[in-house]
């Protein structure tokens, strides 16, 4: 049984529907990336699953538990976190405080500490007394990992962690990714930079409007197979 | 006239204003709820007191430690039942919704204990002063005073040094964000508007010992609470100590110079006030 799966997961916005009968898997100890060009239905996707939008109960399972119709904090108490896009930092929270929120409510394993956050990102412990939102984009980030990390989830979502930032830093942010795997979570990670999601996932699927496209191994995929799921042009 | 002692007596009404107004300005703070019912429910926690005095026989102090668990239930389900419906983008519902409420209230409290007016009996200490430097300071005014430090002080101690705290605030910036961190905004909501109405019964004691109280005086109360919030600068809780404070000694100064210049000295110090800094005093800089 796979750990998370959604199962014909539809979503909308007033009239606008954003997505039509997903089914994703993801297995214990996998790292599943979400490819697709912007507006294919990634971001609601993961807002989906993690509760900010509510769907029918058997639309998203855990372990086989349906938990399609929770709202966000309950699916959070299940060991769901999610990095959000943008980052959402809390503007009145210094950094530390920002970390401490994430564990605040479930403390899961308790591999992932303050300690070991900050043993992960060392910058974040020189900047804790810092507000949240004055770092750069880059440490911004690393708080939003840290900060789903305290939870200790057993699954990781994380959309679009490397948008707007420098490759050097998103070398650095997807450094932590096998560490993050060792200490047991599974992870879906979003991203629109293809290279980047092919070198860490065990497993892609790519959508276009709202649709899976196409899914495989990273080494089964084709280049050419994957432009045609990602942009819908057929190569000759 | 001794301006020393106008000045002293203003600071110290002013902590009574600042009680007013401290429940208000938490939970616009933490919820951007404007809840125009606050002084009624200043008024009906006076009622709720009066009520235990009587029953019990005990004094109001003891009576208001029965009262404060029952004002927090009563805040916890007013905001579950009620207001968590009405909050979003658009500030109009609550504030009708909340005008309604003052309406209701003032009327049931009418039914229930009549337009008399009633008083909380202060025993001894009602009446009892200090002789300090020369100053004859009343212990009355000078607990008040010190109560709305000590809730002061006890609110920002809540707001940043504890998790629920760090839930409130967080919260009050992203709610949705808040949601992923496992925290359910309604009842961080409900918790804040519990914490809210105990103020207000702490509010509701000095009043009623210090002066006559009937159903119709919340208005007037929401009027000075609302000053000294808007003074200090929206969701600031040391700045509607200090809003509390520049309203009492407008008042006491404004009293000494013609009595029947009070209640005005106190609005028009508000509005200079907001001439030079419309923000208030101490506005937040998130906001």
């Amino acid at each position: 049984m796979a750990l998370l799966s959604t199962h014909g997961l539809t979503a909308r916005y007033g009239q606008f529907q954003a997505l039509f009968g997903v089914d994703i898997e993801l297995g214990e100890g996998e790292c599943v990336a979400i490819i697709g060009a912007n507006g294919a239905g990634k971001t609601t996707l993961m807002r989906s699953i993690s509760g900010v939008l509510r769907n029918a109960p058997a639309s998203v399972r855990l372990r086989g538990e349906e938990i399609g119709a929770l709202p966000a904090d309950e699916v959070m108490k299940r060991g769901i976190s999610m990095v959000p896009e943008g980052r959402r930092l809390f503007p009145s929270l210094t950094v530390e405080e920002n970390l401490l929120i994430g564990g605040q409510v479930r403390k899961g394993s308790g591999y992932w500490t303050l300690e070991r956050i900050y043993a992960l990102f060392p910058i974040l412990a020189e900047r804790r007394r810092n507000a949240g939102t004055a770092l750069s984009g880059g440490q911004q980030q690393m708080v939003a990992i840290g900060r789903a990390l305290m939870a200790n989830p057993d699954v990781l979502l994380c959309d679009e962690i490397s948008l707007g930032l420098a490759p050097v830093v998103i070398k650095d942010i997807y450094k932590a990714v096998p560490l993050i795997r060792e200490s047991g979570a599974s992870m879906i990670v979003v991203e629109q930079d293809i290279g980047q999601a092919l070198k860490v996932a065990d497993r892609v699927y790519c959508m276009m409007e709202g649709r899976v496209t196409l899914s495989g191994r990273p080494e089964e995929l084709t280049r050419e197979a994957i432009h045609a799921a990602y942009f819908g042009v057929q190569h000759a | 006239m001794n301006w020393l002692d106008t000045i002293v007596q203003g600071v110290l009404l002013g902590g009574l204003y600042a009680l007013f107004a401290a429940g208000l300005s938490l939970v616009f703070g933490i919820m951007r709820l404007v809840n125009l019912a606050h002084g009624d429910l200043i008024v009906l926690a006076a009622y709720l007191i009066l009520v235990i005095v009587s029953v019990l026989g005990i004094s109001p102090f003891l009576a208001v430690t029965i009262a404060l668990p029952l004002m927090f239930a009563s805040g916890y389900v007013l905001q579950r039942v009620v207001l968590n419906r009405v909050l979003g983008e658009d500030i109009l519902p609550p504030l009708l919704v909340t005008f309604g409420i003052s309406v209701v209230l003032q009327n049931t409290m009418q039914e229930a204990f009549s337009a008399d007016t009633r008083r909380l009996p202060p025993g001894d200490i009602g009446t009892a002063s200090l002789q300090v430097a020369g100053l004859n300071i009343g212990v009355m005014p000078l607990l008040t005073f010190a109560s709305a430090v000590l809730v002061i002080v006890v609110l920002n101690q809540i707001f940043y040094r504890t998790a629920l705290g760090r839930a409130f605030r967080a919260t009050s910036d992203d709610a949705t964000t808040a949601s992923l961190m496992g925290i359910r905004p309604s009842r961080i909501f409900a918790q804040a508007t519990g914490i809210a109405l105990m103020i207000v019964t702490i509010a509701a004691l000095y009043l009623g010992m210090r002066a006559n109280f009937d159903p119709s005086i919340g208005p007037a109360r929401l009027i000075y609470a609302f000053e000294a919030v808007i003074i200090g600068g929206l969701g600031s809780l040391w700045g509607t100590l200090a809003g509390g404070v520049i309203i009492g000694v407008a008042q006491t100064v404004g009293a000494a110079i013609n009595p029947e210049w009070q209640i005005l000295a106190g609005h028009v110090a508000f509005l200079l006030v907001l001439l030079v800094k419309p923000r208030g005093l101490f506005p937040r800089a998130v906001d």
